[in-house]
């Protein structure tokens, strides 16, 4: 399979990039690990005449925590994401889920801000951040602007961030609590069946707050705020676990595909949620 | 776009290429270099049969531009050993039937290599998570697994003598 012809473009800076975008609007697409784009373009459902590389922008590199304060340069790999301690300690469930992403070769290549901004329903990475209630910076001609991750997501593949623009980065503060990633998949390397992030807080036997997002469950990833407020406050019972369950399988809207009818996949988000949920709360 | 010099590392050689854009680099490995060792199986990123180590790192060649590659450093079964001077990895394939076609192998072997160098000490289950990206039809993978555990230990071995 050979893509169709496109002019390659490796810019040094973030300035350099921003021009070459600027100049060749829609005939333009950054690539930051490829495994999606490129895929995409050797089944040539994507056409692109100019390819912009980023792999040579320092400024999109390195994971920083300091402290609770968490920043994930877009160009960062799933792979770095894993290997990255203190990742594993402030915020476990970014290790959790990133060793749940397709297959060792994809997670060396595969970067977190391609990973986000690309708007692929079945990406792990959008749902998690919804979950951790991240910010995405973005820079275009006009400057950068900040946009929250629950606010990111419009349809597949369709985002907030306009075209002559480019993810920088990623940032969150640490979560406390209890957390899991709980992911469905017919084998390695698939999209979800059924995914959800899952952090729960407890304080003297109550919930203090509890964030429950979900993916490849709709044509975006799904937050859903109701499901976090059906523990709080509660002990994290059964009869909470099951409210909550109810609120984020209400929330989703699965459609049939190769893995399964919709039936099938509410079924499997209603296990994934609830088996998620009461590892968070095991956890906190 | 037409055809432009990009130099690439092959198993230590350093190679000019001339190539479009959008040449993938298990195209020009394979039509260009005549390395026919990283094979291609299934073309989407999936099977794992066109595995190169590209600076320390295991890619999948058929989902690589030959053009973002330049300057890298790359590895091909190829640059891992030879018919009369086998890698221990290579040795051990053979020794536990790790193959059966052998059209898997060679990525097999480069990512076992790269997996050796991360995790010297593998369990059983850090094998078989380790080597997910790569398919074999044949062998059911039990010996590929014992291979490349087999590998290790040989590697150890020979360390400690040398210490």
């Amino acid at each position: 399979m050979i893509p169709a012809s496109f002019e390659y473009h490796r810019p040094a800076d973030i300035s350099a990039a921003l021009a070459i975008l600027d100049e060749y609007g829609d005939d333009a697409r950054v690539i930051a690990g490829g495994h999606s784009l490129i895929p995409m373009m050797k089944l040539r459902m994507a056409d692109i005449e100019h390819l912009i590389d980023l792999q040579d922008i320092g400024e999109l590199k390195g994971i920083f925590v300091e402290g609770t304060k968490v920043t994930i340069g877009a160009m960062a790999t799933q792979h770095e994401l894993i290997d990255n301690g203190d990742i594993a300690r402030v915020a476990p469930i970014l290790h959790e889920a990133a060793l749940q992403i397709a297959d060792p070769q994809v997670r060396y290549m595969g970067t977190v801000g391609g990973n986000v901004a690309n708007g692929d329903p079945g990406n792990d990475m959008p749902g998690l951040m919804q979950c951790l209630g991240a910010t995405f910076h973005l820079v275009g001609s006009g400057g950068t602007r900040d946009v929250a991750a629950r606010d990111y997501y419009e349809a597949a593949y369709m985002t907030d961030r306009e075209d002559d623009e480019i993810l920088t980065a990623i940032s969150f503060n640490a979560p406390e609590g209890g957390f899991a990633y709980e992911k469905q998949k017919r084998k390695i390397g698939d999209y979800a069946t059924a995914a959800c992030a899952a952090i729960v807080k407890i304080d003297g036997g109550i919930c203090t707050a509890a964030s429950i997002a979900m993916t490849n469950l709709s044509d975006t990833p799904i937050f859903s705020a109701e499901a976090g407020a059906a523990l709080e406050g509660t002990a994290c019972d059964a009869t909470a676990i099951d409210a909550a369950v109810a609120a984020a399988t209400g929330a989703i809207d699965p459609t049939e595909d190769n893995r399964g009818p919709v039936d099938f996949k509410m079924h499997v988000a209603g296990t994934i949620i609830r088996r998620a949920i009461e590892r968070a709360v095991s956890r906190a | 776009m037409g055809k432009q010099h990009y130099q690439i590392n092959v198993n230590g050689e350093t190679k000019d290429v001339l190539a479009e854009p959008r040449e993938l680099l298990i195209h020009t490995l394979r039509e260009q270099l005549d390395l026919t060792g990283p094979h291609i199986g299934c073309e989407t990123s999936h099977c794992g049969a066109c595995t190169v180590d590209i600076d320390g790192k295991s890619v999948k060649s058929c989902t690589v531009f030959t053009a973002q590659v330049a300057g890298k450093e790359i590895t091909t079964i190829e640059g891992l050993g030879t018919p009369d001077e086998m890698h221990v990895l290579q040795e051990k394939f053979r020794e536990h039937h790790g193959l059966q076609c052998g059209y898997c192998t060679p990525g097999m072997i480069t990512r076992a290599h790269r997996l050796l160098q991360e995790n010297p000490n593998p369990t059983e289950e850090d094998v078989r998570f380790g080597m997910s990206g790569n398919l074999c039809r044949c062998t059911g993978y039990q010996n590929i697994v014992k291979s490349i555990l087999a590998a290790a230990a040989e590697m150890n071995a020979s360390k400690e003598a040398a210490e």
